[in-house]
């Protein structure tokens, strides 16, 4: 673009393929990574992403709206939105709680304590559904005692609940430390001095400074959580119309050989997904400066 | 100990978050991993031993280890290759690219296992392709590391990404002044920098890959000795009720997991160290 506007001279003029700058690669050598770029994740990215909806049309849009207007369809995108609107404010909640505890305090032990949030990320997920199925099971102390007051966890929509916010424990907690660290203490610590009450600081003064990054992390949290097969699938029991989500119902719908309803249902839960997506870059794109360093494009 | 617990500060709710902070800790986190613990302490080490020493079980673990390690170390040089392109070159659609990174975190992994077994089974799209050289891609290995390409695909992009954007353009100009190819530059100037942050996206990718259950049953045929992952068998001794033997292979995996987390944790910590001046 610019060369155009300088006048060309010398050797550039007679071949202007060798002049290159230093820290270039070669036409070539650039448009084979690109293409290798490109090519990789129309395989890897866009074929899978292009075959749901292909899957899920192959008998008309007819037939797919119609089987995800089933009884048991219902009842399975109610259980995971409700699943969602439950685990995502609790680990909302959570996360605005461990990162004040963390950025704003000095204690023994901080280390620890993150590694033990970061933790659901390195286990399994159907591991975790394991522990949560020993620990509240009916054949564990805890969990007999609770099924016997009438208040089962797992196989129920506490158990769901649970593995959802382990699965997505870290996000929040992670999106908000380093955006508060970077902003250090002052800005409390002189509305604390001015008379301000600790919530009115919070409300005031913190909240504006990571509300972003807040709803940034809260994206991540609800992707994940509307998806979650693996620990939901060991604690929920599938019972249909009672505790299979959305994708626990497209692996039963998938192993009766109902491609088509199952591909629906994986179409709405892509649809969902597509619109987090949407809304995590327009994040990054327009309050990059108010996100962790690492968001930024 | 001459250093308080807590230091005290000017700045309240100390309480308030230290107690929701810890409380949703110790239930979410540390009683139910503490639990699988007990599981297995009352279980005894050498009945734990004797559910996961035997061949099935075996074969799943190693299976499992070595397909996530073939998949992260895929990933890692896609993923350079990926941040690369995305930072450094201008290219009509590069936006949307940038994007589709994203993905597979969006996507939940039930719909990505379908969606990669519709496309590459063999009367798929491109597994039919794929069947007419001979290759068999679903209901294999291949297919497996298909599935765990997929979910990691994003952590060595994000993590490279932005040290690629601060990579200062004069490093290069006077590498090349100094009379280095484009290659040589790339090798011992550039990737030296790249290392530490595509390890913790190797990492990453390797810990998810490991674990992943969703996205993999759909695909891998799940046949014993052959294509079942460590997480099914997990899966299939809870639907027998077997909560012994799924705590024993639970075990395993976590240790297993540990192990290699800090073994790169360690190998990171001596790359910064060795290339710390640069």
């Amino acid at each position: 673009m610019s060369d155009a506007t300088i006048p060309q001279q010398g050797a550039r003029a007679n071949n202007p393929a060798r002049f290159r700058r230093a820290n270039d690669e070669s036409p070539l050598a650039r448009a084979i990574l690109i293409l290798l770029a490109v090519g990789g994740l129309g395989i890897l990215v866009f074929a899978p992403l292009a075959a749901v909806f292909t899957e899920a049309l192959k008998q008309g849009w007819a037939a797919a709206v119609a089987s995800l207007g089933s009884r048991d369809a219902q009842s399975a995108i109610r259980l995971t939105l409700t699943i969602t609107a439950i685990a995502v404010p609790l680990n909302a909640a959570f996360g605005i709680a461990a990162a004040w505890f963390i950025t704003k305090f000095d204690f023994r032990g901080k280390a620890f304590l993150i590694t033990l949030i970061d933790l659901p990320f390195s286990v399994s997920p159907v591991v975790a559904g394991l522990c949560i199925v020993l620990l509240f099971g009916a054949n564990s102390a805890l969990g007999g005692w609770l099924v016997a007051s009438g208040y089962p966890i797992v196989f129920a929509i506490p158990g769901i609940v649970l593995a959802t916010v382990f699965v997505t424990f870290p996000f929040v907690a992670r999106e908000l430390i380093p955006v508060m660290i970077e902003q250090g203490r002052a800005e409390e610590e002189a509305a604390l001095t001015l008379g301000a009450s600790g919530w009115r600081t919070f409300l005031t003064v913190t909240l504006p400074n990571i509300r972003w990054a807040l709803l940034y992390g809260t994206l991540l949290c609800t992707a994940r959580a509307m998806g979650e097969f693996g620990a939901v699938a060991v604690v929920s029991g599938k019972i249909r119309g009672q505790t299979a989500t959305m994708p626990i119902t497209i692996e039963m719908l998938y192993n009766e050989y109902l491609s088509v309803a199952a591909f629906s249902m994986a179409a709405l839960l892509t649809g969902f997904a597509l619109i987090t997506l949407t809304l995590k870059t327009a994040l990054e794109l327009r309050h990059a400066d108010q996100l962790a360093a690492t968001r930024r494009h | 100990m001459a250093r308080p617990l807590v230091q005290r500060s000017a700045i309240p709710g100390l309480g308030l978050s230290a107690g929701i902070t810890l409380a949703m800790v110790s239930i979410v986190v540390l009683l139910p991993i503490g639990a699988l613990l007990v599981q297995g302490a009352n279980f005894g080490i050498a009945n734990n031993w004797a559910v996961v020493n035997r061949e099935r079980v075996w074969a799943a673990l190693f299976l499992s280890f070595r397909l996530s390690f073939y998949a992260a170390l895929f990933n890692l040089i896609f993923g350079v290759l990926l941040a690369w392109v995305l930072v450094r070159y201008r290219f009509p659609g590069k936006r949307l690219i940038d994007a589709a990174v994203d993905l597979p975190f969006a996507l939940p992994t039930a719909v990505a296992g379908i969606a990669l077994t519709a496309l590459y089974a063999p009367n798929g799209v491109l597994g039919g392709l794929a069947q007419d050289i001979g290759w068999k891609i679903a209901y294999t290995q291949w297919g497996i590391f298909l599935a765990l390409v997929f979910v990691g695909l994003p952590f060595v992009t994000r993590t490279v990404q932005p040290v690629v954007e601060e990579i200062e353009t004069e490093v290069e100009e006077a590498s090349a002044t100094l009379g280095a190819s484009r290659l040589h530059t790339l090798r011992h100037v550039i990737l030296p920098m790249l290392a530490p942050a595509a390890l913790t996206g190797f990492a990453l990718a390797l810990a998810r890959a490991v674990g992943e259950y969703g996205s993999v049953i759909f695909i891998a045929g799940n046949i014993p000795l052959k294509t079942e992952i460590a997480p099914l068998l997990i899966v299939i001794q809870l639907e027998e009720f077997n909560y012994d033997a799924a705590g024993a292979i639970g075990i395993a995996m976590l240790v297993i997991s540990f192990a290699m987390l800090l073994s790169i944790n360690l190998i990171q910590i001596w790359s910064r160290r060795r290339i710390g001046h640069v």
